[in-house]
């Protein structure tokens, strides 16, 4: 039961955070995308780094349970399905997460993107077998490793960094992008404005 | 109406440290398959099955990969991973009913859609559609998301996490300045 009510509480956060910051608004994440408008990477990194600090820093004072860590594994198939996720992703403006709120939030748009979703998830299920032995899902660089060491982890490093410092570097180089990046790196000139 | 990327990336980062304190990394695209087994489990029993020492087994072989876990999630719905995506959608729903709704515009369609193609709500479902399946295909084969690979993913420094976003972006930056010339 309590799983559950923490299910409710974190994923009801999630649901409430990716709404307010325009994660599920596709014309910002269309913006973002065409590097017209960069405030949602800002937040998107800003966030990314938030997150590594408190939970490699949280690892290191022991308030943080390593074993709560979850990597994925590394193979071809993340990056070829990353590109297909990619182009689907900026043509429509959703991604999995960001349908559910985008429906959640009345976009009709976000409903049928969620069928096709269905769909396709569909369709993996139907071919799984095919992309395996293609070799597609063959590990690289080791699997589910982690770029440093992280102690106390089941995963193995891909060097032997130690992983929780390295966690918190990389995390505040996130947050230093996010302040540098500016607002447009697209020049207004490069773009047609809509009539 | 956008909270400033300041205050909306330590809320979003919150929430993702929130989730592996207490539980595991975010994710949310396995969810599709979850509610595909629950679909397809109701029409035909037969798709997931108990073995005697209790363990869930399926008649596809992605359903009965690593041990049956999303045999067994298909079994029993009231599971953390399929009630959080559930709850993102009561999430998203109080948020935008709160801060006024978004508008019958853009509940047909974005800004930035009808900037560069025009009212035709038909074309922009059909392209959502087809981009929907697109997107879960490709996450079901990268085995992550957005929310499991780039964020929770580059949060733990997962190597598949920065493989995954490069690909990503790869396509998707191309994509986006070649369809939205226009600005909204």
């Amino acid at each position: 039961m309590t799983s559950i009510l923490l299910a409710l509480i974190i994923g009801g956060a999630f649901g409430v955070v990716l709404d307010r910051t325009g994660a599920a608004n596709p014309t910002l994440i269309g913006k973002m995308l065409n590097l017209t408008n960069l405030h949602l990477a800002k937040t998107i990194l800003l966030a990314i780094g938030t997150g590594s600090v408190l939970m490699f820093g949280g690892q290191m004072l022991g308030l943080v349970d390593v074993a709560h860590m979850s990597v994925k594994s590394a193979y071809i198939g993340v990056f070829v399905g990353g590109l297909l996720l990619g182009l689907g992703w900026a043509a429509s403006g959703f991604c999995p997460g960001t349908s559910l709120v985008g429906a959640a939030a009345g976009r009709k748009d976000a409903w049928t993107f969620i069928g096709g979703g269905l769909l396709g998830a569909a369709a993996y299920m139907a071919t799984y077998p095919g992309s395996k032995d293609m070799g597609l899902l063959d590990k690289v660089g080791g699997g589910k490793v982690t770029l440093g060491t992280v102690p106390g982890a089941k995963y193995e490093g891909l060097t032997m960094i130690p992983g929780d410092i390295l966690g918190i570097a990389l995390g505040a180089v996130f947050i230093i992008v996010a302040f540098m990046l500016p607002e447009r790196l697209m020049k207004k000139a490069d773009v047609v404005p809509a009539e | 109406m956008t909270l400033n990327w300041k205050i909306g990336g330590l809320a979003l980062g919150f929430v993702f440290f929130l989730a592996v304190l207490l539980v595991k990394p975010i994710g949310v695209s396995t969810q599709f398959v979850i509610f595909d087994g629950i679909l397809w489990n109701a029409v035909d029993s037969s798709v997931v099955t108990q073995a005697d020492d209790g363990s869930y087994t399926s008649t596809n072989a992605y359903l009965a990969k690593s041990g049956g876990k999303y045999a067994k999630n298909i079994a029993n719905p009231l599971n953390y991973s399929f009630i959080f995506a559930l709850a993102m959608v009561i999430g998203g729903a109080a948020s935008a009913y709160l801060r006024g709704g978004i508008g019958t515009d853009e509940r047909n369609m974005p800004a930035i859609w009808r900037a560069n193609f025009g009212d035709s709500v038909i074309k922009r479902y059909a392209v959502a559609f087809a981009a929907g399946f697109v997107v879960l295909y490709g996450a079901r084969l990268a085995g992550g998301c957005t929310s499991g690979h780039m964020m929770s993913g580059m949060m733990q420094t997962a190597l598949s996490g920065y493989i995954f976003t490069a690909g990503a972006f790869a396509a998707a930056i191309p994509t986006a300045i070649i369809l939205f010339r226009k600005e909204a």
